[in-house]
């Protein structure tokens, strides 16, 4: 796992400070957690058929990532040192739980669809990574701009996929609450003697793998130091 | 042939990488040679046959809706499911520490291939994903659920001698650079699992 362990230690600064804002700022690009540190891939590709199912999975993953890195940064001096993983593991499983109970209770049918992915948020090596990485050095204060800078830097990532794949594939966006909305005019379509027809590559799993490898491509082209060689 | 069955589809039409992406972290990240990768997934066989098992012993003597009747009839409205992540985790983890001793003390050749990669397994979603996959369909007996433990680890560890294979090879060929690494490897993943998905529908 590619983590950098950064040491900061604040004293009294603003909210906003220049470190907390590349805290929140760097996950979004240069260290993104799934294009450039490889973590928590696991689940984001699984559910990005439609654009609903990867809003609710952001935010749930987003939840877990502050809660979790919170808890932890609290424990951080009482946690020994050789149980440290079984303890995050509880501490991640107990709020996944919490999602589950959430989802299956407001929204039965998107919880329905995410299935198993839900539950897989306890391994999903974001969460571990950052907290091993992060909040188990640092004060709650800036665990919780790492939290939502990694849970945002896994959401965007987890939206362009699901937007592309939804577009191309179902020629139509969804959103919580709103339902699929199709925006292409039902004439275009092969079936109703139009000239448009669904890719349903686009929905099938393996076309998340390559619209990452796009993404991962044209973010390296854009900035040439994250070139492996 | 039930179990046969269960056993190909686990390798073949649901495989835990090209299916579901289930422990990709660890798939990218160990991929490099095929020595290790081979290691890493006979571990993940290991793993995958020893905690889906017990996770459904578990699922139907413990966690399921009526499950404790075996210990007092009155406990036939007691429904732990909600427990079963923490407590699928919990057996996975301890199980994992568990066979990473046994190995070391009774076998230790093995343990000098699988040694580093077990303590890896922990977090590795593909198996928490079979635990999961084992609740949510139901087999009806724990041959089934073992058959289906065993064959998803042959199907993780297929596809990751396979991908190691190829970025091995691929080393010598001319990848636009920012495509280099990480890129091209989920690019193959994914024609990778556009060949595996003609698999799909096969019943033997």
């Amino acid at each position: 796992m590619g983590t950098e362990n950064k040491t900061i230690t604040p004293k009294r600064e603003s909210l906003f400070s220049k470190k907390n804002r590349k805290l929140l700022k760097d996950p979004l690009g240069d260290s993104n957690p799934i294009t450039i540190q490889v973590l928590g891939i696991c689940s984001a590709l699984a559910i990005t058929v439609q654009l609903q199912q990867a809003v609710i999975m952001s935010l749930s993953v987003l939840f877990v990532m502050i809660g979790g890195n919170v808890i932890v940064s609290l424990l951080r001096n009482l946690i020994p040192d050789r149980i440290r993983i079984i303890v995050q593991l509880v501490i991640i499983a107990s709020l996944v739980i919490i999602v589950d109970e959430v989802l299956k209770a407001y929204q039965p049918d998107i919880s329905e669809k995410l299935s198993v992915f839900v539950g897989l948020i306890i391994t999903n090596c974001i969460i571990m990574g950052r907290l091993e990485a992060f909040a188990l050095a640092n004060k709650p204060g800036p665990s919780v701009f790492d939290a939502i800078g990694n849970g945002m830097g896994y959401a965007w990532v987890l939206l362009v996929v699901s937007i592309v794949r939804e577009i191309f594939g179902s020629g139509a966006i969804s959103l919580p609450g709103m339902g699929q909305v199709k925006f292409l005019p039902q004439d275009w379509f092969i079936s109703s003697g139009g000239f448009y027809e669904n890719n349903n590559l686009m929905i099938l799993p393996p076309m998340a793998l390559v619209v990452v490898g796009i993404i991962i491509w044209i973010q390296r082209s854009r900035n040439e130091a994250l070139i492996e060689d | 042939m039930e179990y046969f069955n269960i056993f190909v589809k686990g390798i073949f039409v649901e495989n835990m990488i090209f299916a579901y992406f289930l422990g990709m972290c660890s798939y990218l990240a160990v991929s490099k040679t095929v020595k290790t990768a081979n290691g890493l997934g006979l571990a993940v066989i290991f793993v995958l046959g020893i905690t889906v098992p017990i996770n459904y012993l578990l699922e139907n003597y413990v966690l399921k809706e009526g499950a404790l009747t075996w210990l007092d009839p009155t406990f036939a409205t007691v429904d732990l499911s909600f427990l079963s992540f923490i407590m699928f985790i919990a057996v996975i983890a301890s199980m994992v520490q568990l066979v990473e001793m046994i190995v070391e003390k009774f076998a230790p050749a093995l343990y000098g291939a699988l040694g580093i990669f077990l303590p890896l397994i922990a977090v590795n979603c593909s198996i928490l994903g079979g635990a999961l996959f084992m609740q949510e369909r139901q087999y009806p007996s724990i041959g089934e659920a073992t058959t289906f433990g065993l064959g998803s680890g042959v199907g993780w560890w297929l596809a990751i001698v396979a991908i190691a294979a190829i970025r091995e090879k691929i080393r010598y060929s001319n990848v636009p650079a920012p495509l280099q690494g990480l890129g091209i490897t989920y690019i193959i993943t994914g024609l990778m699992g556009i060949a595996f998905m003609s698999f799909m529908g096969i019943e033997i």
